[in-house]
């Protein structure tokens, strides 16, 4: 017997199809994810204007409902939504005050009795923002900034843009996943969207104790000679080492982890000679990466934060537009029933 | 016990059903005449027999009732999630007309009072039988001894950790050592602490895509190995309770063959849901053990058919709405299984992985062994039966179930299987309407 199983497509999309959350890439179809780099693609001629404005959210509220501190994920979902014409509001909500499960539902709920039509949830949990979309306020568009170990969909978004600018495509590329995979939402992301969007090769470079169980089952290979790892790659993608890891006994220095898995300018030299350097931020200089290589010529970490703005343009503009068609289609049904 | 108030004279016949008990014994259209709690005739005397009442049958089996050896029925301290009533109830429309409760109570159940307490709830609000099962260390805390011989003399039929584990196996050396000076059981779920750590999910598939904090297998491997090792050197009698691994299945079947006396139950759940339960976030499947693999849901289906595993439990662990109501991570484990067990075990039989014959031994006569005691369904046994109609369907919901807890495993689909008559000592502890 399978429980009420597998995809969270019946959560994300309306019956047509359209996003109208946005909570994982698992489940979504390359034509999807392809369709939100496109969009994308068309927002980032907007922030090239003098007036970045343009008028697709105009009367929506945006709620950024950070329960994990943030600057850069929080900053760049506010321009965007600013962007997009919607009203705004920022709230970091301390987590320890709503550590219980109850105070969270309460806490949305009112929110939405302010009419708000969006939350940008941020939280310590996996599977967070699905929780909030199935049972907390199902009407309002979810977007997914970032949940526990879980997923991370527009961060893997903005990277596929940036891979995608700089590689053209993703047929027969070869992309190394460098770091604390384990703990990475970022990377359960991006190997997903890898996959999807038709990479080659996808390697994650790490020692046992940051590889999650089963980790090849996301459609991976494990190496964990970085030196064998790096080599032809087209994208390396180095990801942040928390401090704490050296506590839990998962590792037993910064110095050897950087020593076997920091990107140096000589690990750098055994990938393809244009490979690019990416990293999801904020960069730990001399932990996981050399600062030559982040700020050298292969290094695209910037253009990824640019990249953000349009992503989450993107994604919001279209839950939003998914979200109102779903709203409408109900309203038709119950006017047709004679409900409403 | 109080009950529904049959008067002890009164007689029942009934006919037309399938007799089925756990040892093997399956004969159709046999009646049963029940008298003074007991099992007064069978077959054509019964048949002949005048009765107060007579209760058709026809369509269903009969098997005795069944014994539930680990289930929380929250009482006392916990009123939000269950009481003695209700979860009883549940347990009574289950099939189950006797159930071993968790000492996880709150005050925990390391004291002749509070064992007093749980027997007193019982007589004044359960139609059922209810066994106290005595913490195994003060407070539950891992520490020091219970008192024991104590608590047996209170009524405890045996002395467990509930769902804590015992970190300090000097500790558990001794408490083993000390129940077997007085041939008492001990109950023990498997966990070695240090290694489940804060996880709440299968370490596999399902924790790699979802980003869920694992229990590997050898959380409870490691601890059912030194369990063992213990048990073999104390020569305590080991109950082994709601295990997860098929290797823990593998590791009991040896230790059995070495001569150690050792038993063990497993959740329905295990058998019937896999680590996929929770790939939609499911928080009503956020379970301590966690569901594992495919794989480990066969070897446990396996070892129940072998009988390595004695006994199928309810693990029923009810909660108000608000605990599971939570990013899953921040819920509470457990389900409202007890009204569920016997529709997930008919399930298991109707695709072929249990027989009948098999699910009723791990509902009945299996359980029944651990503790000590007798289920069967023939001449001047005691009357706890179950009638259930295997074919009828029910849907269970917030609505429809008696628990308290309303996060069952399957919620807003029909089952097969539906408990019509529950009878506890001849008594009516459930009568379908």
């Amino acid at each position: 017997m399978t429980a009420n199983a597998a995809s969270p497509n019946h959560l994300q999309l309306t019956r047509d199809g359209q996003l109208r959350h946005f909570l994982t890439l698992d489940g979504l179809s390359r034509a999807l994810l392809t369709d939100i780099l496109d969009t994308a693609d068309s927002f980032i001629e907007v922030g090239e204007r003098t007036i970045k404005k343009v008028p697709l959210l105009r009367g929506r509220t945006v709620v950024n409902l950070f329960f994990e501190a943030s600057t850069r994920t929080r900053s760049t979902f506010e321009l965007a939504a600013k962007r997009l014409s919607a009203d705004v509001l920022n709230l970091d909500i301390n987590t320890s005050a709503t550590s219980k499960g109850e105070s969270l539902s309460d806490t949305l709920l009112n929110l939405e009795a302010m009419a708000s039509d969006m939350f940008v949830v941020r939280h310590a949990q996996s599977g967070a923002p699905h929780f909030i979309a199935e049972s907390v306020t199902p009407g309002v568009a979810i977007i997914n900034a970032g949940d526990g170990r879980h997923a991370h969909p527009t961060q893997a978004m903005l990277d596929m843009l940036t891979i995608r600018q700089h590689k053209g495509g993703f047929e027969g590329l070869k992309v190394a996943i460098v770091g604390d995979i384990l703990h990475s939402r970022v990377a359960r992301s991006q190997i997903r969207a890898l996959n999807e969007l038709g990479a080659e090769q996808i390697r994650v470079i790490a020692p046992g104790t940051l590889l999650p169980r089963d980790v090849e089952s996301l459609g991976c290979t494990v190496e964990y000679d970085m030196a064998k790892g790096m080599k032809d790659v087209d994208v390396v993608i180095m990801l942040r080492l928390q401090k704490e890891r050296m506590e839990g006994a998962l590792l037993p220095s910064e110095r050897e982890f950087y020593r076997l898995y920091g990107l140096s300018q000589e690990k750098l030299a055994l990938a393809h000679p244009e490979c690019i350097v990416m990293h999801p931020g904020p960069i730990n200089r001399g932990v996981e990466i050399e600062s030559a290589v982040a700020d050298g010529p292969q290094s695209v970490i910037l253009n990824q934060v640019t990249n953000g703005i349009a992503i989450r343009m993107a994604v919001m503009s279209m839950a939003m537009g998914g979200q109102v068609a779903e709203r409408q289609q109900t309203l038709t049904e119950l006017n047709e029933r004679g409900l409403a | 016990m109080s009950g529904n108030e049959q008067s002890s004279g009164a007689s029942l016949k009934i006919t037309g059903g399938r007799l089925l008990d756990g040892h093997g014994s399956d004969t159709s259209n046999r009646a049963l005449l029940i008298r003074n709690g007991r099992i007064a005739a069978t077959g054509e005397a019964a048949e002949k027999a005048d009765a107060d009442q007579t209760f058709d049958a026809k369509g269903c089996v009969i098997t005795p009732g069944f014994v539930d050896l680990y289930c929380n029925l929250r009482e006392p301290g916990n009123g939000q999630k269950g009481n003695m009533a209700s979860e009883t109830r549940a347990a009574a429309r289950g099939g189950f007309t006797t159930v071993c409760v968790s000492p996880e109570t709150s005050p925990v159940n390391d004291s002749r009072a509070v064992t007093h307490l749980i027997l007193d709830g019982a007589y004044a609000s359960s139609a059922i039988r209810v066994l106290p099962v005595g913490a195994l260390t003060r407070g539950l805390e891992g520490e020091m001894l219970s008192d024991m011989a104590g608590l047996t003399a209170a009524g405890c039929i045996a002395l467990g950790n509930g769902s804590r584990g015992v970190r300090n196996a000097r500790v558990l050396r001794r408490c083993m050592a000390y129940a077997q000076t007085f041939g008492l059981t001990v109950m023990l779920r498997p966990e070695n602490q240090s290694l489940a750590a804060d996880g709440y999910a299968h370490d596999g598939l399902v924790t790699a895509r979802l980003g869920l904090l694992g229990i590997p297998e050898v959380a409870e491997t490691a601890a059912v190995m030194e369990m063992l090792l213990l048990a073999e050197e104390t020569g305590v009698r080991l109950h082994l309770s709601q295990l997860s691994c098929g290797r823990s299945v593998e590791m009991i079947a040896d230790a059995r063959r070495r001569g150690i006396a050792v038993t063990a139950d497993v959740a329905m759940h295990q058998l019937a849901f896999t680590e996929d339960a929770l790939s939609g976030f499911d928080s009503r499947f956020h379970l301590r053990p966690p569901l594992r693999s495919e794989a480990d849901r066969k070897a446990l289906v396996a070892g129940v058919r072998d009988g390595v595993i004695d006994a199928i439990v309810s693990q029923h662990l009810p909660h108000e709405s608000a605990a599971k109501q939570a990013p899953l991570p921040d819920t509470e484990p457990g389900l409202s299984s007890i009204e569920s067990v016997l529709s997930l075990g008919l399930g298991l039989v109707q695709r072929g992985e249990l027989t009948l014959a098999e699910l009723i031994r791990g509902l009945t006569s299996g359980p029944a062994s651990v503790v000590g005691r007798i289920a069967s369904i023939g001449q001047d046994d005691i009357a706890d039966l179950c009638v259930f109609d295997p074919d009828a369907c029910w849907t269970p919901s917030s609505q429809s179930l008696i628990s308290a807890g309303h996060h069952a495993p399957v919620l807003g689909q029909s089952l097969a299987g539906v408990v019509r008559l529950t009878l506890v000592e001849g008594r009516e502890a459930w009568a379908l309407a």
